[in-house]
């Protein structure tokens, strides 16, 4: 039987990993999903005959529970609402592997079967920390997301280094529970303090630094089942939790590179200081009138135009206003205009949460360009239409060596003939800072709600 | 010969990283939002562990903890399949 099982743990591996290739294309992308799933399956099943698995009521319970909550969250959660989702479900992989890493201890202690060694107590300890950092971190990015919690940049006194000395002091205990493993309650303060620890690093990373911390708590989630799976010598796990800690980690880069940041610099929560009393503050941009418009004339000049590139941000997921923007586009199409949509990396709450957007909005995925694929195309472009995005498009961080953003890669949009920026307001964004491309000559503000104004738009391009 | 077992371990996750590697690289970044649900399903991998652990033949302190890590495991692995494909659904061309 145990031959079986491992067989069965490896054609299950095998099934991660041509999932994963599957998702080189969305053409494969669901085959990709269900190859992944059944793997799973494969997986879950063979366990189930596992010689130590002797009464099933139990996991019959938690299958129930478990698959009922799960299943419900999947299908009532609305497209905007992905960021938090995934957020939750990183913790929920990350409290699994807290649980099972306590439920090893209390195995060991408790039967004569099982007996404690160096390489499981290692393996014990670093199971409990990383995935209790990555449920209590993940829970609170959660709340961050879904509002509960402040989206703020939470700065508290002697942050850096309470953290270092909770981290170094979670070592020691490690390292005294590997010499004394019958010590009940130094696991118990070890799997409480990492508690507390994941609290107190995502607590100062400010909303729009979410996409660095949702994939790095991804990346944690993974590691944290690799954890679980070296406590348990199981492959499987450690196959599985490793795919998903590379894949967390190369997300994560992606996302520093997109803001030009390094993760030290996320991880701490710094731009907001930058923002409020850096030399940014003293950088105010050619201040001027900017040019608002309104929909008529705009759709005058949407008529006139033959090509457009609409630039989405978190402003559109706020508004709800993806279905306007599919609305827009199918009506430029109706009119012959090329209309593509440039997707700038950090764009959004989460890696690719624009285009998950449009693409509920049914958007055809061809349409959708990332940064380096349409940034030349801006100065043949007629008009750029920027809706919800700011910090994205800001000329500043080319040129303006002062700027918070300096140095971040950013949208061209200002090569463009025209940019039109939809926002409700003159309010900066998440930098805190002016952006002086409002004030360009080529620019002209389009104010309200970006559902309401792109429908608008819309009529009125109707009744021209 | 235990530390020989952790390291044949630390083998296959060493490995198994650099495939990640390889394969995640290759992955366009409109679908990055699916491959974090996608493989944050995959992490559920966990749920072997919790059934081991709920499985037990006596019920002790393990069990309880099995169960709850069985739910919270379960919950990532049915959650996580089911609204990726749920979004990859909606990726169409025209």
């Amino acid at each position: 039987m145990r031959i079986i099982i491992e067989i069965s743990y490896l054609v299950a591996s095998i099934l991660f990993i041509f999932g994963i290739k599957n998702l080189s294309s969305p053409k494969t992308a669901r085959k990709g999903n269900f190859l992944a799933a059944l793997g799973m399956f494969i997986a879950i099943v063979v366990t189930l005959f596992d010689q130590h698995v002797l009464t099933y009521e139990w996991i019959i319970i938690g299958f129930i529970i478990g698959g009922l909550t799960g299943a419900l969250m999947a299908y009532k959660t609305p497209m905007t609402g992905m960021p938090q989702m995934v957020g939750l479900l990183n913790g929920f992989g990350g409290g699994a592997s807290l649980l099972v890493g306590l439920s090893e201890y209390y195995k060991m202690k408790n039967f004569p079967t099982w007996t404690f060694n160096v390489s499981t107590d290692i393996t014990i300890v670093l199971s409990l920390i990383i995935g209790a950092v990555t449920f209590t971190g993940s829970l609170i990015a959660f709340g961050k997301l879904q509002g509960i919690v402040t989206g703020r940049v939470v700065k508290y006194p002697g942050q850096h280094p309470l953290n270092l000395f909770l981290l170094i002091g979670l070592l020691a205990a490690g390292a005294f529970f590997v010499i004394d493993p019958n010590l009940e309650w130094l696991v118990l303060t070890i799997g409480g303090v990492a508690l507390v620890l994941g609290v107190l690093l995502v607590l100062p990373i400010g909303g729009a630094d979410m996409p660095v911390a949702i994939s790095l708590l991804n990346s944690y989630s993974g590691l944290a089942a690799s954890a679980t799976g070296f406590v348990l010598q199981n492959n499987q796990l450690i196959i599985a939790g490793a795919l998903v800690g590379a894949s967390g980690i190369i997300l994560t880069l992606i996302m520093c590179r997109g803001m030009n940041r390094s993760l030290m610099n996320v991880v701490m929560g710094g731009w907001e200081t930058a923002g409020a009393e850096g030399p940014a503050a003293s950088t105010t941009s050619p201040k001027g009138q900017v040019k608002a418009v309104d929909s008529e004339e705009l759709a005058m000049l949407f008529d006139a135009a033959s090509s457009v590139i609409i630039v989405p941000g978190y402003g559109m997921a706020v508004a709800q206003a993806q279905h306007a923007v599919r609305d827009l586009t199918n009506q430029l199409e109706a009119k012959g205009k090329k209309v593509r949509f440039a997707i700038h990396p950090v764009a959004g709450r989460m890696p690719g949460h624009m285009n998950v957007l449009l693409a509920e909005a049914q958007i055809s995925y061809d349409l959708m360009l990332s940064m380096e694929e349409i940034n030349d195309d801006f100065p043949n472009t007629d008009i750029a239409l920027i809706i919800g995005a700011n910090d994205v498009v800001n000329p500043a961080a080319r040129h303006d060596k002062s700027s918070p953003i300096y140095g971040m890669p950013i949208l061209n949009v200002d090569y463009a003939k025209t940019v039109v920026i939809n926002k409700r307001s003159m309010n900066v964004g998440y930098a805190g800072i002016d952006n002086e491309l409002f004030f360009y000559p080529n620019a002209l503000m389009y104010f309200g709600d970006a559902k309401d104004a792109v429908a608008k738009l819309v009529t009125e391009i109707k009744h021209l | 010969m235990e530390s020989l077992g952790l390291l044949m371990l630390v083998y296959v996750f060493v490995l198994a990283i650099f495939v990640g590697f390889e394969l995640i690289t290759k992955v366009p970044p409109t679908l990055h939002t699916p491959l974090m649900s996608g493989s944050n399903a995959i992490s559920g991998i966990t749920i072997v562990g919790a059934i081991l652990s709920a499985g037990l033949h006596e019920f002790t302190v393990s069990t309880i903890l099995g169960l709850i890590a069985m739910i919270f495991a379960t919950i990532n692995v049915v959650g996580g399949f089911l609204v990726t494909d749920r979004m990859l659904k909606m990726f169409k061309k025209k």
